[in-house]
């Protein structure tokens, strides 16, 4: 997943109505109508919608017959999870070392911020 | 190795706007924390990843200043600069940071030192890119950074 297509799921999801539609799909599978039923929006607004979440990779349509569901591409939240994650363990690793270093720093260190620090 | 750690760090992507956030509690004071990351004798001991050498050009961290380092890697150097705009004693940095091989893009830092009481500290953490791309591109950078450091050693890092 590159940096591109991961900004494309976050900009998918940055849409109140587009994040619900995802939500409502990580239960079930559903269709165009039966999405858009609890909106007060056209259908073609939905389909709209859908659009921006296939581009991005998130759901797709089956070729189930006449009702072709939608169906949310869970893998691709779980790549958008992972990354994600491993930003979240290199601040932790950050921090594990900002640990170790406030366990050995003296507790009366000079007044901050220092001033001559400018210099240094 | 031990892990004696176990506040673990918190992200928040937001969704509507291009920020992130970073959550983390330390068993120090706010005055101890705020100095580690004030002093550049002592950011340079936490700041970079393990598998770099982090190298101050400048670091004046007090409302007005700016910094500048590097970070070296198998050969290869990243410089980071920015100005401090708010730095107010054990309490909260505002500052931009930029990376010197994306001069356009700048990010807007807030890092605020919250007293919890008996000698512990909340910060927190925010960093508001100038578009979704740009911060995107932050997470991205970090996750391709974990992929050279190995899974094999942050596991072990993170292994409780």
């Amino acid at each position: 997943m590159s940096a591109e297509a991961l900004s494309r799921v976050f900009s998918a999801l940055a849409d109140p109505t587009r994040r619900d539609i995802v939500a409502r799909l990580a239960v079930a599978d559903a269709t165009v109508n039966e999405l858009a039923a609890p909106y007060d929006v056209t259908l073609q607004a939905v389909s709209k919608h859908l659009k921006v979440l296939a581009d991005a990779g998130l759901v797709s349509r089956s070729r189930d017959g006449q009702r072709r569901p939608v169906h949310l591409e869970a893998e691709v939240f779980d790549l958008m999870t992972k990354w994600i994650e491993r930003y979240r363990r290199e601040a932790e690793e950050r921090y594990r070392r900002l640990d170790e270093l406030l366990r050995t720093l003296p507790e009366d260190g000079p007044p901050a911020p220092p001033i001559e620090g400018a210099s240094r | 190795m031990s892990v004696t750690s176990t506040h673990d760090t918190e992200i928040t992507v937001a969704a509507d706007i291009p920020l992130v956030r970073i959550v983390r509690e330390f068993d120090a004071p706010p005055a101890k924390v705020f100095r580690a990351h004030v002093d550049p004798e002592l950011v340079v001991q936490w700041l970079g990843p393990r598998s770099t050498v982090m190298t101050v050009d400048h670091y004046d961290c007090r409302t007005g200043g700016s910094y500048r380092y590097v970070h070296a890697s198998d050969g290869e150097e990243y410089g980071f600069y920015g100005s401090f705009h708010e730095v107010r004693p054990t309490e909260l940095i505002v500052q931009t940071f930029t990376f010197e091989g994306m001069p356009d893009g700048v990010a807007l830092e807030r890092l605020v030192f919250e007293d919890l009481g008996d000698g512990r500290t909340r910060l927190i953490g925010t960093s508001l890119a100038d578009s979704f791309a740009d911060r995107d591109a932050m997470i991205a950078s970090g996750m391709e950074h974990g992929i050279r450091e190995g899974y094999e050693r942050l596991d072990e890092l993170l292994a409780s």
